[in-house]
């Protein structure tokens, strides 16, 4: 494995608070140094990055990779490919597939097949059978084949008891649960957020109460069953006042956001003339609800951003609004609009610290993850970011097999420009080099 | 004479005051037509429409064919039960094959809102949109105006109520966009849980009450209750519904002697509207119908131009 050197470029650290210019050394897959006057020693790479970002590679902690059983709509190879060209090392991928990720099998297949693949690939494994919700599966076993966590994600546990009963359960493993908060009969047959936009369009709406009203329920089982629970894609304000809440109350809850739900709303089904690709569950909400979860982005409420990476194949969303499935997809377009929002100065108060932090040091955390640092002796995962490569989004370039995205055509400015897996650049400039 | 410069009817929402001045002067001149004791024009000889039906329809699909029949249009009617609809083939394949054998207009009626946008942003052809799911019924809205213009001579400052399921109505939807464009004022009268959440984007009035609504009006419009929202568990029974929201002589008795009676069909009777109100003489029912015709042609005039060869 080739010694890479990247010389001079902003350093940033959140785990260690370091931001600054310096030298990255990395020696045999591991960082070996990180200091300032560092040469490259004879047989080396260096990567110039005097005007480049480096920082801890980043972590997606929620996507879809439809493998096994949907390959059509993305594998876990194109995935991967995916999550490098979107500067992301490592992705952590939901139980929602065919067979559903229930058992020790299809979790070992995973990391089987993520032996292959660009990045590092980590399976959250189902939280009950089938993903019905009846019975809870087999979360010690899983655990010791490789899951990092536990999600019934696309769906909520709707019997309290169940959800109760595994919150205990898993406390007693150390283990993770994501919980996608909705409860169906309040969001029955919805196709978008309800209010003023989905009265005027016919369409059925979601409200924000189907969401708020599953969160306060396991808030309220978190508060004696002990254990961790990380809310997956938060969308309302009012969600993001409950966490906010239980967080003061010493509750270990943690949350994500997509970006899309940071930078649309429902509005964009409207102009979009009902453009299937920005269908999407949770919807995207009002413009209150959007304030409201920058507003906790930046306070701490909501610890991560996640892509929420749903792919599907055209044909299925190229069809009637109601008929399309939900879903945005997202490895390729996270960081440049994340980015995006920074570089443009309208979001007050963002730095990129903070971006970082959310993308890579939190995820790391929550799921108990090496990397998400830049610590010396650490494994080489890296994300080098070049702050004024503008470019527009065209889904027809991407390495998903998916073209799903609600986003295409914006113009945006920031992009990776390395992505590098335990000392290996995976990506550089654009193209997938982990063959 | 003008035409108007859109490829597509979709909704009323987005067309101007002008657009609908325009389509509603059209049909006065198509209704002379209809009047006539031979009622055919040569206008839309040659050309070709496609009436596409994935709901039942009785009112609106006849009244369409009836339009592109008096203009001497050629078309064909696929409906939702029969043909490739029920094999799985999507409605842009549909529609994309049908096309190729020189379709110019399209006629869709669809369960899901949106899908008239969806099917006019993937053909060259214009689509009409003949209602899709809770979304637009233009041509209902446009004539329903008609049918008001027509008794009372103008659209500004008329008060019209429109009571019933307002939430699932995409007759509403037209007509509260299309009437306040044309200077009327609308109110809508329901059960708040069949109200569409946050009404006000719509600009109209609220009056739960339907006795209050209609004193001082001038047109009341009473919409179909489709009987599957009881089970939805939207209000508790047909006669609770028929008495607190029903049109009848009772809750029209302190409103005006020329009130317009409405409904844009089929009726529910002893529901919605009672026998007495439908059939009496202030009931415009058959008049709405008569007028759809004359609309129709009208738009198919205006959109197919009848001067596109040269």
């Amino acid at each position: 494995m080739k010694t890479i050197l990247i010389k001079g470029g902003r350093v940033i650290d959140p785990s260690r608070n370091f931001d600054d210019r310096a030298d990255l050394l990395i020696k045999d897959g591991v960082i070996e140094a990180v200091k300032n006057g560092l040469k490259a020693p004879s047989g080396s790479e260096t990567i110039d990055a005097q005007n480049l970002v480096v920082m801890p590679g980043l972590i997606d902690m929620h996507v879809h990779l439809r493998d096994p059983g949907y390959e059509y709509k993305e594998d876990i190879i194109t995935g991967s490919r995916a999550a490098a060209a979107g500067g992301f090392t490592a992705v952590a991928a939901m139980a929602n597939t065919d067979p559903v990720g229930d058992d020790p099998t299809t979790i070992r297949y995973i990391r089987e097949r993520a032996g292959s693949a660009a990045v590092r690939i980590y399976p959250i494994g189902a939280l009950t059978k089938g993903l019905e919700g009846k019975e809870i599966a087999e979360l010690g076993r899983m655990k010791t084949a490789g899951a990092v966590a536990f999600s019934d994600d696309g769906r909520p546990v709707l019997n309290g008891m169940i959800m109760r009963n595994a919150l205990q359960y898993a406390a007693g493993l150390g283990a993770l649960i994501i919980a996608h908060e909705e409860d169906p009969y309040l969001s029955a047959k919805g196709a978008m957020h309800e209010g003023s936009v989905s009265s005027v369009l016919g369409l059925r709406g979601i409200p924000s109460a189907a969401e708020e009203a599953m969160l306060a329920r396991d808030l309220m089982l978190l508060e004696t069953s002990g254990g961790r629970l990380h809310i997956a894609h938060v969308s309302t304000a009012g969600s993001v006042e409950l966490i906010r809440r239980a967080k003061a109350e010493g509750l270990k809850v943690t949350a994500e956001v997509t970006p899309h739900h940071l930078i649309l709303t429902d509005r964009a089904v409207k102009n979009s003339g009902y453009n299937t690709n920005t269908k999407v569950n949770p919807p995207l909400r009002a413009e209150s609800d959007r304030q409201a979860l920058w507003a906790g982005l930046l306070d701490g409420t909501i610890d991560v951003i996640a892509s929420d990476h749903a792919p599907h194949h055209t044909d299925d969303k190229d069809v009637e609004f109601d008929f399309a499935p939900f879903g945005i997809a997202g490895l390729e377009t996270t960081l440049p609009l994340m980015l995006d929002e920074f570089f443009s100065g309208r979001i007050k108060d963002l730095t990129l610290p903070v971006l970082v932090d959310k993308m890579s040091t939190a995820p790391a955390q929550i799921l108990g993850l090496e990397g998400g640092t830049l610590q010396e002796g650490g494994a080489a995962d890296i994300t080098i970011v070049d702050p004024d490569r503008s470019f527009i989004i065209n889904p027809e370039t991407w390495h998903s097999k998916s073209r799903n995205t609600p986003f295409a055509g914006r113009q945006l400015k920031g992009a990776a420009v390395f992505t590098i897996v335990g000392g290996r650049v995976v990506m550089r400039e654009g193209v997938i080099t982990d063959q | 004479m003008q035409t108007l410069r859109r490829k597509d009817i979709l909704g009323l929402e987005e067309m101007s005051a002008e657009e609908i001045t325009l389509i509603l002067e059209t049909a006065r001149s198509m209704r002379e037509i209809i009047q006539r004791k031979i009622k055919k024009v040569p206008t839309l000889r040659g050309r070709t429409v496609l009436n596409l039906f994935y709901e039942p329809s009785t009112r609106t699909k006849a009244s369409f064919e009836l339009a592109q029949k008096y203009m001497s249009a050629d078309s064909v009617s696929v409906a939702g039960t029969s043909s490739s609809l029920v094999k799985g083939e999507t409605l842009k394949d549909t529609v994309r094959n049908v096309e190729v054998m020189g379709i110019e207009c399209v006629i869709m009626r669809h369960p899901v809102s949106g899908s008239a946008n969806y099917l006019a942003r993937n053909v060259e052809a214009s689509v009409i949109n003949a209602g899709d799911g809770m979304h637009e019924h233009p041509t209902q809205g446009l004539l329903d105006m008609f049918t008001i213009l027509d008794k009372k001579g103008r659209l500004e400052e008329l008060k019209v109520v429109i009571v019933g399921d307002i939430r699932h109505s995409r007759v509403a939807r037209s007509n509260m966009w299309g009437l306040q464009k044309m200077g009327a004022e609308v109110v809508v009268s329901a059960p708040p849980t069949l109200m569409p959440p946050d009404m006000e984007a719509f600009g109209v009035k609220y009056c739960p009450d339907l006795e209050e609504a209609v004193e001082e009006a001038d047109v009341v419009m009473a919409l179909r209750l489709q009987k599957e929202r009881q089970e939805g568990g939207l209000f508790p029974t047909l006669r609770e519904y028929a008495e607190i929201y029903g049109l009848t002589s009772w809750s029209v008795a302190k409103a005006k002697d020329d009130l317009l009676i409405m409904h844009p069909g089929p009726i529910n009777r002893g529901v919605e509207i009672s026998s007495e109100l439908a059939d009496g003489p202030r009931s415009v029912v058959l008049e709405q119908v008569t007028g759809g015709v004359a609309v129709r042609m009208a738009l198919l005039y205006l959109l197919m131009g009848g001067v596109k060869d040269e």
